[in-house]
């Protein structure tokens, strides 16, 4: 028998075995509460331990009360999900809760956007009737993540996308019973661990127990000094999910009023960082052709695939779990330092500007990129390309901070030179973006003819890892793509075998790619919202008139005026990098 | 003393009569019968057919039919199956598997080459706490004996049968003892329970289908083998067959193991094998169960105790832990007692076990410290419930059952606490008051001198006082006075 029948709150339903309560309640409009249990549908990530026990139903028959996330409906079962014992017993486990969780809300980072806040008001709470000791946490600060484990109710799926989908297996439960708390291992720090600094905890965590440092401050401070030259530069992802902090429809491009909103803020450039990724493409695109040049001729040295390095998490995640494959991923900087690094000498020579005077912010996706920019190799006599990363949720609290109605701002468009892109550069936001912005440069490079077609749908998708061979005029070149750095282990350990017959290799660390970041709005769990903002990144590259990296005319302007031609030796010093093995 | 008449062996049957250590000592005792009795005369429905008919049910606590379990694992098909020994003993006070793998380690591992037979598994596990090494010890010498004689390993005794067994070692705790976190643990995961179903049966270690049951289960089967189901099933009660074994402890003056036929009653267990209680004082309670078994009071002395009757009167078999308690001990005190111990062992997994107990405890505490008020009690009941309502595993289920049945059956205790502010069994100390009678006082000044923090103070030849801000109860000044002056309330 394939079809369970049941009633649930006094309606009968017919729904597929092997459907949970919950489901089964949802698919009738009853929402049972939950806290712990989070799915990301077709990204095949689910939580759920069970373990905060907040969807307790009735079950007619039943000794106890059953968690609806993980109880499997049975033909013939009676469930009420909102009988006296059910709600009196919700409304007990989340008085527990509270009361081992600290009451800031009024000044908690989270508050606003905390599913235990909206649970409590959703339940009812005015009273916790069992107050007792707190648990007290060290603080425990990273360049790049918060933990403020006080604050931690132990859903667990911090520890889900670390272990089961990242593979990084750096947040786990220590300790028993009361003083039960996710943490790396020995309570040690994050900076000591081999955290990635993904920031896929921070996107899961219910409560404010992990965030992202704030930077806000220091930009104010640049913003505010008169000595400094501040100019800025917006990841693409950022655009399709900045408006969500505003109620807008998740997949609104915000584009426009993104650019017009921080020359609001005072920054005195407003760049892309789409322009770096049309420069990445020249770099990584060449590096490719190189390689895959030397391959065919025969050479046995060559390291093939070329992985992309694009996501710093990514990079730190290799050099940590697979060092000795450091030589594999291409040398290119991802876009955010080759923005900087350019920004501070093509562009700080033009504006007559001293190095030190120019000030670089980054607005990104991503937590990783504050821990990126931070990294010795990207500075020059102390001085870093890339001085500050906020989030799109930090520029959205600057935006709100500044007295700017994000609504009503007009359109505006970004400042030359580093502010042109074309649709290529605008893909890198997504899972599959930056090896189809490849192929339309390698292609073209290679073949010397120009790309039949611009859209190349079998790259595109959300399964967790795709493959498909484009037709090189002739050349099959053979493309993996990996996003989640669980599936990005699965191809390593392949080419680790030898059983990885791939030329190029996409790797992002966040599910759904730079879209899903760690510093992007809030999901919740829905992942509806990550495919409109997909969606969103793909309708950017369709409005633009230019969809090659190749074709950028600031591109163009930029190896005629200074690097010369791509893997030039300035191009290798300036936009090129080396790997570190960490696990010494 | 002891009435050793009213006492069955069947666990215990060869724990002091042979060596552990020589195998030959167990075949001499009919052992390894059985397992080659079911390997050249019965199928593997027919062994099942044989546990079933007999009655066995999982000593563990749990009580599930352990024929049924088998023949479920049995019917799913896999490549692999796994046989577990459940040996994480961890109720306080509690040594009846750490005594049979001492004693008759061979037993065990009979029952789970035989339980391999019957499931289709070739690979056995026991999961035993690396705190009882002596068992570990005996245990490694018997897989190894069993080895040398074709008794574990391929082809056992020519039949074409392959069972092997490995140690694994917890780190005790007692969480370990509930089978899905037993198997974590096992499997290099923290040890903590995961929802059921699945089952074991259905997945369990790595995946595969695992049939778990506890050391005293498993040590019970052979015999049931060579003697027929029908020996078995004769002794105990309509629902639960043969004997179990208790951990005797508390205010009683026999203490140690017993093992007795399901349906002796309580007061033979206490009375006429224990010996009844220390210096004959009255009798006040038995807990059975372990830490989160309930507390029983005289009325039940005369209940048969079987599975079903101790779940009816509001406590559980547990894995025979039976604590007896007189009247000197406070309930109170003894429910705070068995929580704190839980408090200790909870995994932290769900929230009411992690801190619903932690705020039970609290509760108690605050009325032990004689700050409690009569709502505090109603608190504790409708906490407790929730704990046992919404608890994810065994541990939380009835982590409550201490305070709930200390309050069913002690309330007037509980009352006096929070309204008369009195201990009756004068253990909480906060809720005692020395006093001195100042007709009785002689003003001799040795509680004066002895007192601790300065409590007393008084002249020479005078009646002395007690400043009760100051007492912190130590009794001594109550000890030293030779004219019976301070009293005790």
């Amino acid at each position: 028998m394939d079809t369970i029948n049941l009633i649930i709150d006094n309606k009968p339903i017919v729904v597929k075995k092997g459907t949970t309560i919950l489901e089964a309640a949802s698919s009738i409009g009853v929402q049972v509460p939950t806290l712990c249990h989070m799915k990301l549908d077709d990204l095949n990530i689910e939580n759920k331990p069970g373990g905060c026990r907040v969807c307790v139903v009735e079950v007619e028959g039943r000794r106890n009360l059953a968690p609806a996330c993980c109880t499997d409906v049975h033909e013939g079962m009676v469930v009420n999900s909102h009988s006296i014992r059910a709600i009196n017993a919700r409304r007990t486990v989340m008085e527990l809760i509270l009361s081992d969780h600290p009451a800031d809300c009024l000044i908690c980072a989270k508050s606003g956007d905390c599913e235990l806040q909206d649970m409590a008001q959703q339940l009812g709470i005015r009273k916790i009737h069992y107050p007792g000791e707190q648990s007290h946490y060290r603080e425990d600060t990273s360049p790049a993540i918060i933990r403020e484990i006080d604050k931690c109710i132990m859903c667990r799926r911090c520890e889900m996308m670390c272990n089961e989908v990242q593979t990084v297996g750096v947040l786990s439960a220590i300790n028993r019973g009361f003083d039960s708390v996710v943490s790396p291992a020995f309570e040690m720090n994050l900076d000591h661990s081999e955290c990635t600094y993904c920031g896929q905890c921070v996107a899961v965590c219910p409560t404010g127990a992990l965030t992202e440092v704030d930077d806000t401050g220091k930009v104010i401070r640049a913003l505010s000094d008169p000595a400094k030259t501040v100019i800025v530069q917006t990841a693409p992802a950022v655009r399709a999910a900045l408006g969500e902090e505003f109620e807008m429809e998740p997949g609104t491009l915000v584009t426009g009023k993104l650019v017009s909103a921080l020359r609001r803020l005072r920054f005195d450039h407003v760049f892309d960082t789409d322009f770096a990724a049309d420069l990445t493409i020249m770099e990584e695109g060449t590096e490719l052709l190189n390689r895959l040049g030397k391959h065919l001729a025969g050479d046995k040295d060559v390291k093939l695939p070329i992985l992309t390095s694009c996501c710093p998490a990514w990079v730190k995640f290799f050099e940590h779990q697979f060092p000795e494959m450091k030589e594999i991923p291409s040398t290119a900087r991802s876009p955010q330092q080759m923005f900087g690094s350019i920004a501070k000498t093509y562009f700080a020579e033009k504006l007559g500007v001293e190095r030190e005077n120019l000030v670089v912010v980054s607005i990104m996706p991503c937590v990783a990129k504050k821990y990126e920019c931070g990294r010795d190799e990207f500075k020059v006599n102390g001085n870093p390309d890339v001085d500050h990363v906020i989030t799109t949720r930090e520029l959205a609290a600057l935006i709100k901070l500044s007295n700017i109605d994000f609504k009503t701002l007009p359109n505006e468009d970004f400042d030359n030179p580093l502010g042109e892109s074309t649709g290529a550069g605008v893909i890198f936001g997504t899972t599959g973006g930056v090896i189809e912005a490849a192929v339309r440069t390698a292609y073209e490079i290679h073949t010397k003819k120009e790309l039949p077609r611009l859209d190349f749908d079998e790259l595109r998708g959300m399964d967790g890892i795709r493959e498909a061979t484009i037709d090189f005029d002739g050349l099959p070149i053979k493309i993996g793509i990996a996003h989640g750095l669980g599936n990005a282990r699965k191809l390593l350990e392949d080419i680790q075998a030898g059983k990885s017959e791939f030329h190029a290799i996409e790797i992002m660390s966040c599910p759904g790619g730079c879209i899903g970041g760690g510093g992007q709005p809030y999901h919740h769990g829905n992942a509806e919202i990550l495919k409109k903002r997909q969606m969103a990144i793909y309708q950017e590259d369709k409005n633009k008139t230019l969809r090659k990296s190749h074709e950028n005319p600031h591109i163009i302007k930029l190896y005629e005026e200074f690097l010369g031609e791509p893997m030039s030796e300035k191009a290798h010093h300036l936009l090129h990098t080396e790997y570190f093995d960490r696990t010494e | 003393m002891t009435d050793t008449k009213k006492q069955i062996r069947i666990a215990l049957r060869n724990c002091g009569l042979i060596d552990p250590e020589q195998i030959e000592d167990y075949i001499a005792q009919d052992g390894y019968f059985a397992l080659g009795k079911c390997l050249t005369e019965y199928t593997q429905d027919q062994t099942i057919a044989e546990i079933k008919e007999s009655g066995l049910r999982g000593r563990g606590g749990g009580g599930f039919p352990t024929g049924l379990k088998w023949e479920i694992t049995k019917n799913v098909e896999a490549d692999q199956k796994f046989v577990v020994c459940n040996a994480d003993e961890g109720d306080p006070g509690a040594f009846m598997d750490r005594s049979i793998l001492e004693g008759d380690p061979h037993s065990v591992l009979e029952a789970m080459a035989i339980c391999g037979y019957c499931i289709g598994a070739d690979k056995g596990l026991i999961y035993i706490r690396a705190e009882y090494p002596l068992a570990i010890e005996r245990l490694k010498i018997a897989i190894k004996q069993a080895r040398e004689f074709g008794l574990l390993g391929n082809d056992i005794l020519g039949t074409g049968f392959n069972f092997d067994i490995e140690l694994r070692y917890g780190a005790g705790a007692f969480v370990c003892g509930e089978e899905t976190a037993l198997i974590h643990s096992m499997e290099g995961l923290r040890g903590e329970p995961t929802f059921k179903p699945p089952f074991p049966s259905v997945s369990g270690y790595m995946g595969k289908p695992t049939n778990v049951n506890n050391v005293e289960t498993f040590a019970s089967v052979p015999v049931i083998i060579n003697k027929g189901a029908g020996w078995f099933n004769k002794i105990g009660t309509e629902k639960s067959k043969g004997t179990k074994v208790f951990a005797l402890a508390g205010k009683i003056n026999n203490v140690g193991l017993v093992e007795v036929p399901m349906g002796t009653t309580l007061r033979e267990v206490v009375y006429d094998i224990g010996g009844g209680i220390v210096n004959g004082k009255e009798f006040k309670s038995v807990q059975t169960g372990g830490p989160s078994g309930g507390c029983l009071t005289k009325d039940f002395l005369d209940t048969p105790i079987d599975y079903d009757n101790l779940v009816a009167a509001g406590s559980m078999m547990g894995s025979g832990g039976m604590i007896v308690m007189d009247e000197d001990d406070c309930m109170v005190s003894i429910a705070k007692f068995y929580l704190e111990f839980t408090l200790e062992e909870s995994c932290g997994k769900c929230t009411p076990c992690r801190i619903g107990n932690k705020r039970l405890h609290e509760i108690l505490e605050k009325i032990t410290e004689g700050n409690g008020t009569e709502e505090d009690i109603d608190r504790l009941k409708v906490l407790s419930n929730v704990i046992k309502d919404t608890s994810l595993c065994g541990l939380g289920q009835s982590s409550p059952n201490p305070v709930l049945s200390t309050i069913a059956n002690f309330e007037d205790e509980y009352l006096a606490h929070v309204k008369d502010g009195k201990c009756p069994a004068g253990q909480c100390k906060s809720l005692l008051r020395y006093d001195i009678i100042e007709d009785l006082c002689t003003g001799c000044t040795l509680c004066f001198r002895n007192c601790p923090v300065g409590a007393i103070t008084g002249e020479r030849r005078a009646p002395h006082f007690i400043d009760q801000s100051l007492c912190i109860k130590c009794g001594v000044c109550f000890e030293k006075c030779k004219f019976d002056a301070i009293t005790l309330t």
